[in-house]
């Protein structure tokens, strides 16, 4: 402990009545220069954060679900750590959503006081997963879709997402290793392991391919969004070879169709959303004034 | 607990695991290099590498950290300390900013911060993958690693997983004394 009592850690001059630590500072981009780029639209701007951002915010939920239930400690330990790093960069992403609509509003407001249809995540990421073969495919498609999104990213004009970006990519790189180790592991495993991670990868495969189709706000933030189109001939190479070491085919599955025409980043979710979100925001919205 | 300063006068009235120079002619760069770690204690925030700058102004003083990992939750802990130290210490307003930019490396972390890590039976990082602008090649076997043991020196250890108790440490295990230990991984 860098201190011999914990409460004399608190720093907070301006609330004496505060007990937990650091609880002055909740701003995870305290400090940094957020202006809005000359030519970029603000509304647009915060639009791609919060797709960024609760694509980390929602796929770390699902991950604190495993927690006390990985197949071994070692794993709920990783599991948990990835976990971790995606909560972190979502602060950074829906903070800076705040910044650059102008409104002010704090991380918490956008990860607790949203509804449903205003989260712009990827349907995949709110999929609740049934065991960890399901687990580990929705860690390798994401995080090999968002490494490869990410590296092109800290070229962004915006210089805040850049500065997430790259920071992100040393981050993603060791999520994606101990994904596609697992899937190799599994997929050229036991005859059971195998036919699980076959069963997984047909499960998770309809929600792929909404991955790298162009949304209007990415369209409109040319230089400074990632156009996930892009990317897709990466992301099959890398998978290509992942699947090919554990023995498995891409899965040929028809890619699930939005409601209305309308898919996770325009706020149109499946049904698991609701029970993810009921989970995430009920402590937050029974006390609304807290803090910790 | 270790102290920062071994050659500096003790005292100053915070325990921060260091020792807090005392006297007029104290800078409060010296104050917030005697910040430690909530995490790994036996590490000054200078010896992580996170100190990025600190500037005194009439005004009060500003400091600059960097996260070590995005969601690194010791951020906010190491704001406090900071905080706290400089104003025991007698500085006024005190500032402490975040710097994204260069994201932050294990190699930064200083040599006397490598050998603290050492001795207190974590092993130090080697040097962080230097990567292109291209895509980043996917490892599908877990990577071959020099990594020593830090309670007995054999020079070949086996990983046990590349997530550790905290953000920035590998598990790892000594097949010659048959200890397990963590490492600061490279990033």
């Amino acid at each position: 402990m860098a201190f011999d009592n914990a409460y004399e850690a608190l720093a907070d001059a301006h609330d004496d009545a505060r007990w937990a630590f650091g609880t002055g500072f909740e701003d995870p981009l305290s400090g940094v220069d957020t202006t809005v780029p000359a030519g970029v639209d603000g509304d647009d701007l915060a639009q791609y954060c919060l797709m960024l951002g609760d694509d980390a915010l929602v796929l770390s939920h699902r991950l604190q679900q495993w927690c006390t239930r990985a197949p071994e400690l070692e794993d709920e330990v990783a599991i948990a750590n990835i976990g971790l790093d995606m909560l972190g960069q979502a602060r950074l992403l829906l903070a800076r959503a705040g910044k650059a609509d102008g409104t002010e509003r704090g991380e918490d407001h956008y990860a607790y006081f949203r509804g449903e249809h205003e989260f712009r995540n990827v349907r995949l990421a709110e999929r609740e997963q049934a065991d960890f073969a399901q687990l580990i495919a929705t860690v390798l498609v994401l995080t090999t879709w968002r490494l490869a999104v990410f590296q092109r990213l800290r070229e962004s004009a915006d210089p805040v997402l850049a500065a997430i970006a790259q920071k992100g990519v040393n981050e993603l790189t060791y999520h994606r290793d101990y994904a596609a180790q697992w899937v190799v592991r599994l997929g050229d495993g036991t005859e059971t392991s195998h036919a699980r991670t076959v069963a997984a990868l047909d499960d998770v495969w309809p929600l792929v391919a909404e991955l790298f189709e162009t949304h209007d706000v990415e369209r409109r933030l040319h230089g400074v969004a990632v156009d996930p189109a892009e990317v897709r001939d990466e992301f099959d190479d890398v998978l290509a070879q992942v699947l090919s070491a554990a023995t498995l085919e891409p899965p040929q599955v028809r890619a699930k169709a939005g409601v209305a025409g309308g898919k996770g980043r325009d706020g149109r979710h499946t049904e698991a959303m609701g029970y993810l979100l009921a989970e995430l925001q009920s402590v937050a919205r029974a006390h609304p004034e807290a803090t910790w | 607990m270790v102290t920062a300063r071994t050659d500096e006068i003790t005292g100053a009235g915070v325990s921060t695991g260091a020792t807090v120079p005392t006297g007029t002619s104290v800078t409060a760069r010296q104050v917030a290099e005697t910040v430690t770690d909530p995490e790994l204690p036996m590490l000054t925030l200078a010896d992580l590498g996170v100190l990025r700058e600190v500037t005194e102004t009439a005004d009060g003083v500003t400091v600059s950290i960097t996260p070590t990992y995005s969601g690194c939750p010791a951020m906010d802990t190491m704001r406090d300390d900071l905080v706290h130290a400089l104003h025991e210490a007698g500085f006024g307003e005190v500032e402490v900013r975040t710097v994204l930019h260069p994201p932050w490396s294990t190699d930064w972390i200083t040599e006397r911060g490598r050998r603290r890590l050492a001795e207190a039976g974590i092993a130090p990082p080697g040097a962080a993958p230097r990567r292109g602008s291209g895509p980043v090649p996917v490892q599908l076997f877990p990577p071959q690693r020099r990594v020593s043991c830090p309670h007995c020196g054999a020079a070949d250890t086996e990983p046990v997983s590349e997530f550790g108790p905290t953000a920035c440490k590998a598990l790892r295990r000594c097949p010659a004394c048959s200890e397990p230990f963590e490492h600061v991984k490279e990033i």
